[in-house]
């Protein structure tokens, strides 16, 4: 069985964007997604800490205290940006100005909803702006593996773990398939290649339709 | 007027006890470090303190919670800070987790004068427990009450003495609305200019929300995450 790695999920998920788009990209694997945006295609990258047009990081000599993404982690900012304040970035994100979002997700269910801020009983770091970025964005897509680390299927019927929104997530791109929420829940759409139907659906909780046009992830 | 003052210390008088403070800064980003480090020295206890984060351990407001100054923190994120989770985790600290655009519009709502506000975020979820739903166009809100502070604490760039006020790059963050949030707002600043030296087109946050200003001795900026291009 093939499972695509991490800079293939991000990799799939450039092909969702489009010229012109503004896009946050959540931390973690989500951010891999800017490494694959095709040269000549012009896409704004936001950082909700107040930044439109993050660049890539720094040289040691450009480093500057005043200018980090929302992971706390230095950056730049690319020809067209601009600085914000917080509430700003919010009415941004929340009024629907953020034409992409990818966040990681520790469960995502056939409603839709997702949870990725808290595990009961284990320490909570908070939500940061995951729960205006889900609300607000145009399009919330979620980069994730499909099994947990002990196998469990992170593909549910009803997410199980506090939850971070619902009914907003439109598009799940997974280590083994691409899988869209519609009215009836989960729409296989694509496949990795060398994975069959029934591994995927062996691989999830939630019951899956079939996709009439199902393709092969294309990279 | 006199908005002006020389140091933090005489920046930070009349904060007591119990007081609801709000603070500037993202992370180490933009913190007023100087005004933190008076309130520390200062020795004031059981503050609620409404920050997006909590520093880390030994700086930001991570100096208030070594001293047990804080009794609560009303925070986005606080996944930085060691002694914040040993404290929430023996009940020590008490932590009220507010979605970071919910925090930042309670106190730009605050300082405008709205005292409450529907959000689409978080419906549905743990942070709307208790509080009323209501449909706008199909769509269900959650009513979110806004926030006014004692004192607001912020740091800016660049200050006159009207106390306008202009950030730099993401250090500007959440200290626009917690300073319009505090009913005295103390802005220190890295450059305090005279009156007229700044261009009025310019201005991030004019110096009506503004009651005191003071430029800050010394900054460390201190960076969280250094992060280099591997090019």
């Amino acid at each position: 069985m093939a499972l695509m790695n991490r800079d293939q999920i991000a990799k799939r998920i450039a092909q969702e964007v489009r010229d012109g788009f503004v896009v946050n990209l959540g931390i973690g694997l989500p951010t891999l997604v800017a490494n694959h945006i095709p040269d000549g295609m012009f896409v704004m990258f936001q950082s909700e800490n107040g930044l439109l047009g993050l660049g890539p990081f720094p040289h040691k000599e450009e480093v500057d205290a005043d200018l980090i993404n929302a992971g706390k982690q230095t950056v730049t900012y690319v020809a067209g940006a601009s600085f914000f304040n917080s509430a700003d970035s919010f009415a941004m994100i929340r009024g629907g100005h953020v034409d992409l979002t990818v966040l990681g997700a520790m469960e995502v269910d056939q409603e839709g909803s997702i949870a990725n801020w808290m595990v009961p009983g284990k320490l909570i770091k908070g939500m940061g702006g995951a729960m205006d970025l889900v609300a607000g964005a145009k399009r919330v897509i979620v980069a994730m593996v499909h099994r947990d680390k002990s196998g469990a299927s992170k593909i549910l019927k009803k997410c199980t773990l506090p939850l971070t929104g619902v009914r907003c997530v439109q598009r799940v791109v997974t280590d083994m398939c691409v899988l869209d929420l519609g009215p009836e829940g989960f729409i296989l759409k694509e496949i990795a290649p060398g994975l069959s139907i029934d591994d995927i659906k062996s691989a999830s909780e939630a019951p899956l339709t079939v996709s009439h046009d199902l393709r092969e992830i294309h990279l | 007027m006199n908005k002006v003052f020389s140091d933090a210390h005489s920046a930070t008088e009349g904060v007591k006890d119990g007081m609801l403070l709000l603070f500037g800064g993202f992370g180490l980003c933009g913190i007023p470090e100087n005004s933190i480090a008076a309130l520390r020295d200062r020795g004031i206890k059981n503050l609620t303190c409404v920050s997006n984060n909590a520093g880390v351990d030994d700086f930001g407001l991570g100096q208030l919670l070594q001293n047990r100054q804080i009794k609560k923190m009303v925070s986005s994120y606080v996944g930085e800070n060691e002694l914040f989770e040993k404290l929430y985790l023996t009940g020590e600290l008490e932590v009220e987790f507010t979605p970071q655009g919910t925090l930042a519009e309670k106190l730009r709502a605050g300082g405008a004068g709205i005292p409450a506000f529907f959000t689409p975020t978080g419906v549905g979820t743990k942070v709307a427990e208790g509080k009323e739903v209501r449909e706008f166009n199909g769509r269900p809100y959650v009513l979110e009450h806004s926030i006014r502070g004692d004192f607001a604490f912020v740091k800016a760039w660049k200050g006159d003495k009207f106390g306008n006020l202009i950030f730099r790059k993401t250090a500007r963050n959440f200290n626009p609305v917690a300073a319009m949030a505090g009913n005295i707002t103390v802005a220190e600043v890295e450059e305090l200019v005279e009156i007229g030296e700044l261009d009025p087109d310019q201005i991030h946050l004019p110096g009506a929300y503004v009651q005191r200003i003071f430029k800050g001795r010394s900054y460390q900026k201190r960076i969280e995450n250094l992060t280099l291009t591997k090019q």
